[in-house]
């Protein structure tokens, strides 16, 4: 921002910058994730959002419906009967939305990689993931590092130039 | 009441039904004709009295022969453990549902059926278990494929380049 033009507008309730930089400020102080669990990576999701780890201080909380969340975290193994299902929940979340994809299951189908008919292979063969957290499952501080990922991956957006 | 009891008991009231046993594992292999009656014999005999279904398997020989479901009985009363065997040829044989002698079997019924295709007549909801309703194949059968998708999600077999 150029510093100039911050003092000759900046009086007492006064804030000048670019208005992506606000859109993405309050995006990015709110991403509200979609409370579903699918394994025992949900297990370390809820020790996440418990005080002990306190997502609560990044502005991050569950909530129980699609139609009010803006980041859908992938926790546990994705069966074909389920990914069918989590295609709709994630259509059903309103723009912007975002997608971690959480443990080796969702990754790239975890133990189930190679053998095994019933679970995808990566939930990115069903819906876009934006950050990948590693582990079988993943601390929550490795959740944490994920979503604070995201975080800064939202800041660096232009929602007003974005084509399309 | 040990095995051999049991054994002679069932063999003198259905002496039809037995086709094996065995003392080790304590089986009892039964045709599938025979299994509603047995069934509620084994039940409701006051000597025997199996009134728990522990658990119910199904399983399957190999391509080109028999599948076949045990049910594993233990009796609270008597305390005495019985397996009975039932096998039924691969296309279109059936065995007789025991959903009406232990309300256990039902479910478990169900999900032989989605894992083996095992038909079970006169089950009060013959549906798939656990796999989805348009699922195509019985995935536990040893001469299974699994197909190349899903509703248009892919089930990546070939993994070269990963190992």
């Amino acid at each position: 921002m150029d510093i100039s033009l911050a003092n000759r507008f900046s009086q007492d309730n006064v804030l000048v910058g670019k208005l992506d930089q606000l859109i993405n400020w309050a995006r990015s102080g709110s991403p509200w994730f979609f409370q579903f669990g699918l394994a025992c990576c949900a297990i370390e999701m809820i020790a996440a959002a418990q005080p002990r780890y306190d997502l609560e201080r990044f502005g991050i909380m569950p909530r129980a419906t699609p139609r009010q969340a803006d980041v859908m975290i992938v926790s546990g193994t994705v069966t074909l009967k389920m990914a069918t299902r989590i295609k709709r929940l994630y259509e059903q979340m309103p723009n912007p939305k975002y997608v971690v994809s959480m443990g080796s299951c969702a990754n790239s189908g975890g133990p189930y990689w190679q053998y095994g008919y019933h679970v995808v292979k990566g939930v990115d063969l069903v819906i876009p993931v934006d950050v990948y957290v590693p582990g079988c499952p993943p601390r929550p501080e490795a959740l944490q590092e994920g979503l604070l990922h995201l975080r800064k991956k939202i800041r660096e957006e232009t929602p007003l130039r974005k084509i399309g | 009441m040990e095995f051999s009891e049991v054994i002679r008991h069932v063999g003198s009231t259905f002496p039809e039904a037995v086709v094996s046993q065995d003392e080790g594992t304590h089986y009892l292999q039964i045709v599938p004709e025979q299994w509603r009656d047995v069934a509620l014999h084994l039940r409701d005999d006051s000597k025997l009295r199996f009134d728990a279904l522990m658990c119910l398997t199904g399983f399957d020989k190999g391509p080109g022969q028999s599948l076949g479901v045990i049910y594993s009985l233990h009796s609270m009363e008597h305390d005495h453990k019985l397996e009975v065997r039932i096998e039924v040829a691969r296309d279109g044989g059936a065995v007789p549902s025991a959903a009406h002698v232990w309300r256990t079997a039902d479910w478990h019924e169900r999900e032989a059926y989605d894992m083996f295709g095992i038909t079970f007549t006169d089950h009060p909801d013959h549906r798939r278990m656990l796999l989805p309703d348009d699922w195509i194949g019985h995935p536990l059968r040893k001469d299974y494929e699994t197909p190349d998708d899903y509703r248009g999600i892919p089930v990546p077999k070939d993994k070269r380049g990963w190992e």
